[in-house]
């Protein structure tokens, strides 16, 4: 915040999947799993004359965060929109699986995707959920899960769930989360629905000002890759979300309150304003410091 | 088959799972003692109420019947597709319902799901497939997208997906395809109570669908990559 300006930012939404890993962790301590020189292609590409990536859009291995071990995987949007195939979601799972066995810190994971590859459908839907599978294991074996969300491709479908069977969620106001995402609902339901072409709406809607004002998201961070950092080992120190009843009675309540509060509301503005914002309309301008000052007696929920 | 058809032959002994609003909530009878049931019926579309009401009755059962199995039965063309639920954040509710049924899976309850009508996307992921073993009846209809809708989002000839589907199982809906995917164990022939009761007995296991997908040839590399990123010797149990 106040060093913004001495401090060159380096945004995370414009980086590359290897790229926002090498700003997340510890200089120089990722080390991948599985990497590009293995070669492990999806088999179904190449069924359809489509290119193939030498890790399917996905990096997954283990890395130092300020010297603390973790497994972080982060999913390359510019490949099929991040979406997850059959070896995409076989690398998060096993990265997962590792966690339980291995007991680090906790595991990051970089979700940038429109949730199921649809040039893999049926492996892509049991992949997304095996994986959904292994984050609720991996929280069992306590290993604390945290998601970011801030990659130009947003985070949905399937893996909009994902992110949310997570410990905690930490988002840029330009990431999206949601599971039926903006072209998909207009494509399904028509432009009356939504208008996906409408950025407003769509920030408005699915972006992290919104979900951190419900409480889907626990931090709203600038786009900034430094952030992201601090973030992460924040989440990671903070305790995990336990699985437990009393924990789940707690996440119920807070979910049917926001039923009742604010199920009426045709647009996200509409849910501010009835949660206490005083001039709803501006929030979509503010930084991301106003912001958490301006929202701050309105927030429902998160941690 | 109706929700009315299939409870009659999976609990002939007797059940009291009323269908509201296409939900189904109840319990029925089995040789094993009582089964929670839950689920959907006629297709309905998932959306954060009734995401909330399945959830709330999972966290009951947990609270007041301790290790009492869980049936989920399901019919559901996937999660709603609105922006109203898009804006109270419907994810977080389909979370909330996984993590639920997770919670019940730790403490003891076994989990069965049952594809009785259609599975797709949201409430697939939320709740059918969060089930220890996945089961389907004959004529259940598992799907991601159909070929001519898939041609016209990929840009990819109608033909040649359909040549495609014709050998591998990953791209056309159909029941025979993810059973050979490992995504549903096997498919349940009449009497159905005698195959639930089978399931019953069984012990919960880790999630073995990638081994069987391996097994029956649909996804050969997912167990492999899975296991060669995880590292370390034996299962992900």
């Amino acid at each position: 915040m106040s060093d913004r300006g001495i401090r060159a930012r380096h945004s995370y939404r414009e980086a590359t999947a290897r790229r926002r890993l090498a700003g997340l962790l510890d200089e120089g301590s990722f080390r991948e799993l599985l990497g590009p020189e293995h070669r492990v292609t999806s088999p179904h590409l190449a069924a359809l004359d489509l290119p193939a990536a030498f890790d399917d859009g996905v990096v997954v291995g283990a890395g130092l965060l300020l010297g603390e071990p973790v497994l972080a995987a982060s999913q390359e949007g510019s490949f099929m929109g991040g979406g997850v195939g059959e070896v995409h979601g076989a690398k998060l799972v096993g990265l997962l699986e590792r966690a339980a066995r291995e007991r680090p810190r906790g595991v990051l994971l970089l979700l940038d995707t429109g949730g199921v590859r649809l040039q893999e459908a049926n492996a892509g839907l049991v992949a997304v959920s095996e994986v959904m599978r292994a984050v609720l294991a991996a929280r069992a074996a306590r290993v604390p899960v945290v998601a970011l969300v801030g990659g130009g491709f947003g985070c949905f479908g399937g893996m909009g769930i994902a992110a949310r069977l997570c410990d905690a969620v930490a988002m840029s106001e330009e990431g999206r989360l949601g599971i039926t995402g903006p072209d998909v609902l207009e494509t399904t339901k028509g432009v009356e629905e939504l208008d996906a072409s409408d950025r407003a709406l769509v920030w408005r809607t699915y972006g992290g000002k919104h979900r951190y004002l419900l409480g889907e998201a626990d931090r709203l961070l600038e786009d900034d890759l430094e952030a992201f950092r601090t973030a992460a080992a924040e989440l990671l120190r903070v305790s995990a979300r336990p699985l437990d009843l009393e924990e789940l009675e707690r996440e119920h309540r807070q979910l049917g309150r926001r039923l009742a509060e604010f199920g009426g509301a045709a647009d996200a503005s509409e849910v501010w304003r009835a949660a206490g914002v005083e001039r709803p309309e501006a929030l979509p301008l503010l930084e991301a410091p106003e912001f958490l000052r301006a929202v701050a007696g309105a927030r429902r929920g998160g941690r | 088959m109706t929700a009315a058809e299939l409870l009659l032959s999976l609990f002939p002994a007797g059940h009291s799972v009323r269908e509201e609003g296409s939900l189904l909530l109840g319990s029925g009878a089995s040789p094993e003692g009582e089964v929670a049931v839950l689920g959907t019926a006629q297709g309905l579309e998932v959306g954060a109420e009734e995401a909330l009401a399945l959830a709330a009755f999972v966290l009951d059962v947990v609270r007041r019947h301790p290790a009492r199995p869980l049936l989920a039965l399901l019919d559901s063309r996937g999660q709603r597709m609105s922006l109203r639920d898009e804006i109270l954040g419907l994810n977080g509710y389909l979370a909330h319902l996984a993590t639920a049924l997770e919670l019940a899976r730790q403490r003891g309850h076994r989990l069965l799901s049952l594809v009785y009508g259609e599975a797709s996307s949201g409430s697939a992921l939320a709740l059918g497939f969060m089930g220890d073993e996945v089961h389907a009846v004959e004529g259940a209809r598992l799907w991601v997208m159909n070929l001519p809708a898939m041609a016209r989002v990929t840009k990819i000839p109608l033909e040649r997906l359909a040549e495609v589907s014709r050998t591998s199982p990953v791209l056309a809906p159909g029941l025979d395809n993810y059973v050979r995917l490992g995504a549903v164990e096997s498919v349940w022939q009449p009497p159905l109570a005698a195959a639930l009761l089978q399931a019953l007995r069984r012990e919960a296991g880790p999630d073995r669908r990638s081994e069987r997908g391996e097994e029956r040839g649909g996804r050969l590399l997912a167990r492999r990559v899975a296991e060669a990123v995880r590292g370390g010797r034996g299962g992900g149990g």
